[in-house]
């Protein structure tokens, strides 16, 4: 059967569709799908919310359009279908001293998504973004595919597809720059960080390739800020694998994540890394997308699913963060997955997220409560001149985001070009008006 | 144990989901792959994949069940190469029964695409297998093929008919050191199963792919995967034909 019907949601699970998905296996069989017509294109929906859900209407599934096409050791240049996923490229090619250029923290993500949401990774400062590494990518529009690079005649709309969430075409493929490595091991230095002052200090003064903060948000008063820094650099050496995955095999109850619940593991796992810091050796996976171990992790939220408030906010903006943080401690809604992260100003497209400044993200389950404090958070955002993140985001509302990503106009102007009739809009193009509203 | 290195799988119907997880995880042994299917251009893309993930060597062929003039060319490629030959049957197709019941000849496909044609180059193998001295056969059965029913009786009977054949082989390559690996899936998330209705306890083809690597690597003869199947069919198979025959399941 082409076209399957089904219930289906992001990674929040806090937001579903239904309507009618295929899922072709080859080239040939994408074609066949689209012979009624263009669709959104979606990968592994590990965005959050409903980037990639499209109700009552028909979307393809990419993720099984999955081939390595080609690889230049001399260059780095791998040609990829859009439905790669960025864990695989990384454990085929660290073993020979590449890895994708950035990567998120999760390694099912795929090219496609990654290029969509122009995706930032623990190596931002220095890397920058996912979509400023790739060299081009070849584009299925309504009429045909075109070959579509950041520079010359299709500059525009290379600038429309970096983190255009698929309204520009269906990627098919891309080529782009892996990044060379030392090996497929990382050596990472864990650090205790006494507080919000010194995490930014740390986060500041840090030369390390690749670093993230993990923060506990139920900390408040002197221990306001408190958590960890990692530090990572790759190394070659050998390490215990452990390919064995584990599985969340139903929806937890409520008070799996209750705020005593998350208060005690958040102490114990500030705690597990000793006063003087030291310096473990890991996996690659095991560092980059430590989360992916455990498979279907979002059931520990229950039904109704759960929401990841991220933003970023300018250097001079570090205050609002903190104050941000602390509304966040004083409500006792947050979860224990909260990640502060110092950006570069990367970017490669007109909606793409990045800019130069601080990165929060926190989980939320998705309860009333928690979406009156995030919508205060977004307006904390807002105000400092910050932006919300598309890949995460399923209650902003349009008026806002529009505020906080000047580039919108030139963004609609190269899609209504790219797709006249509107055939690749989804349910958060369309809640957020981003095509349209002026 | 063989050294994945100078082994080559000789893969059936290669543009299958399942094929495609099994095949990238003998490439990245080090193994070559001959890629044998319709696509050209899918397989040509794959063969690019394995490549890139570690195999030695890969190149992609025309293979049509149904028709036996390119069974000799997949055959002689693999036999100008050094070392064990093994190969890997992931051809079937399994169209609604409510559409062969409306067309009958549609029988005949179904049984070349999941019994004839695979058996009868497999039995154009054989004797390569024998003078080499060893190299494991993989032949997917379906769990369809333990027991005929309502649903897609024509489909299991093809498989079924495919298993008893890997039975006599097995029997057959068992005695010049080679072996043949049965594999009975359940449901399994691909393009054959993707919108039917009535799916559960649904595996990806990539727990199949590691199921059936481990059958290989311990000389099993028949699985069934994922291993639960083994149960589920132990019950089907006992259900009395008395009652059977008045059941839909
Ligand atoms: C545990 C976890 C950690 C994460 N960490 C990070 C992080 O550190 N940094 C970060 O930046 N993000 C992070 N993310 C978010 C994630 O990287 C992005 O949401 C990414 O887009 C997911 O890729 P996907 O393949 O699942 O795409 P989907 O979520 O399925 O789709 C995302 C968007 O891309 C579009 N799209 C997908 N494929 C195509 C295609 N072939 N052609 C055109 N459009 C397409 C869709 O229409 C949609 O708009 C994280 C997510 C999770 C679950
Ligand atoms: N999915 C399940 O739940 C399930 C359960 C039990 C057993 N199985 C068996 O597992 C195997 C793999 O199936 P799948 O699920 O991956 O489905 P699939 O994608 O439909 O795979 C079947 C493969 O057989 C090929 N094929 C069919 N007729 C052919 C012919 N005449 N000549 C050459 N190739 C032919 C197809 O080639 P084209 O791509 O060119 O069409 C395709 O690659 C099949 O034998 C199937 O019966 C599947």
């Amino acid at each position: 059967m082409l076209w399957k019907s089904a219930e289906y949601s992001g990674w929040g699970r806090a937001l579903t569709a239904t309507g009618e998905i295929a899922r072709p296996e080859r080239m040939a069989g994408l074609e066949a799908a689209l012979a009624g017509g263009l669709v959104p294109a979606i990968g592994m929906r590990r965005s959050y919310g409903d980037a990639a859900l499209n109700s009552g209407g028909r979307v393809v599934d990419m993720s099984r359009l999955d081939r390595m096409l080609a690889f230049d050791p001399a260059t780095g240049i791998l040609e990829a279908e859009a439905g790669v996923r960025i864990g695989d490229i990384a454990a085929a090619f660290a073993p020979r001293g590449f890895l994708p250029p950035v990567m998120p923290g999760t390694g099912f993500a795929t090219i496609g998504g990654c290029i969509a949401q122009d995706v930032h990774g623990k190596n931002h400062h220095s890397a920058g973004s996912f979509a400023q590494h790739v060299l081009s990518l070849r584009l299925r529009q309504a009429g045909g595919t075109i070959e579509v690079t950041p520079g010359g005649r299709t500059a525009e709309l290379f600038r429309a597809t970096a983190g255009g969430l698929g309204q520009t075409g269906i990627i098919l493929s891309a080529r782009l720059r892996l990044m060379p490595a030392r090996g497929d091991i990382m050596m990472v230095t864990e650090r205790r960080v006494a507080g919000w002052d010194q995490f930014l200090a740390l986060l500041d003064a840090s030369t390390a390739t690749y670093s993230v903060g993990w923060i506990d948000a139920t900390a408040r008063g002197g221990g306001l800020g408190r958590g960890i820094l990692e530090e990572g650099e790759t190394g070659t050496g050998l390490v215990p694998r452990r390919d064995r995955f584990r599985k969340v095999p139903f929806n937890a109850p409520q008070f799996a994540l209750s705020a005593p619940v998350v208060r005690a593991f958040n102490t114990a796992y500030y705690r597990r890394v000793p006063e003087s810091g030291r310096t473990v050796v890991k996996p690659i996976s095991d560092f980059f997308f430590p989360l992916d171990r455990i498979h279907d992790w979002n059931r520990l939220y229950g039904r109704r699913g759960f929401h990841q408030f991220q933003c970023v906010v300018p250097v001079a903006g570090a205050p609002a963060l903190r104050a941000m943080l602390e509304t966040i401690a004083a409500s006792g809604l947050a979860s224990p997955l909260a990640v502060l992260k110092r950006m570069g100003p990367g970017r490669a497209g007109h909606l793409s997220f990045p800019m130069e400044g601080y990165t929060l993200a926190v989980d939320f389950p998705n309860r009333a409560e928690a979406r009156e404090l995030i919508k205060r958070l977004e307006d904390m955002t807002l105000a400092a001149q910050g932006r919300l993140y598309f890949a995460k985001d399923s209650l902003a509302r349009g008026a806002d985001i529009r505020a906080m990503y000047p580039e919108v106009p030139a963004w609609q102007k190269a899609v209504a070009k790219a797709d006249p009739e509107g055939r690749l809009a989804t349910d958060m193009v369309r809640r957020l008006g981003l095509r349209t509203a002026r | 144990m063989n050294t994945a290195a100078n082994e080559t799988w000789i893969i059936l119907g290669a543009s299958s989901a399942m094929a495609r997880a099994f095949a990238r995880r003998v490439a990245a042994d080090g193994a070559a792959v001959l890629l044998c299917g319709r696509d050209a251009g899918d397989l040509a893309a794959q063969a690019a994949d394995c490549r890139l993930r570690g195999a030695s060597e890969a190149e992609a062929l025309a293979f049509e069940a149904r028709d036996p003039s390119t069974f000799a060319p997949v055959i002689d490629r693999a036999a100008g190469r050094e070392g064990r030959i093994n190969a890997a049957v992931f051809v079937g197709s399994m169209p609604p029964q409510a559409a062969i019941d409306a067309d009958p000849a549609l029988l005949d496909g179904v049984v070349a695409d999941s019994h004839t044609g695979p058996a009868r180059f497999l039995h154009m193998l054989a004797p390569l297998i024998e003078a080499r001295g060893g190299g494991t056969i993989v032949g997917l059965g379906s769990v369809a093929g333990d027991r005929g029913r309502l649903g897609n009786y024509v489909y299991g009977s093809a498989k079924a008919g495919f298993a008893t054949y890997l039975s006599g082989l097995r029997n057959r390559l068992g005695r010049a050191g080679g072996h043949v690996v049965t594999v009975k899936p359940g449901f399994v998330d691909t393009a054959m199963t993707w919108g039917l209705p009535g799916m559960f306890l649904v595996a990806s083809p990539e727990t199949v792919a590691d199921d059936i690597l481990r059958a290989v690597r311990r000389r099993r003869n028949v699985i069934y995967t994922p291993f639960f199947w083994r149960y589920i069919m132990l019950v089907i198979r006992h259900i009395p034909e008395t009652v059977f025959k008045r059941m839909r399941i």
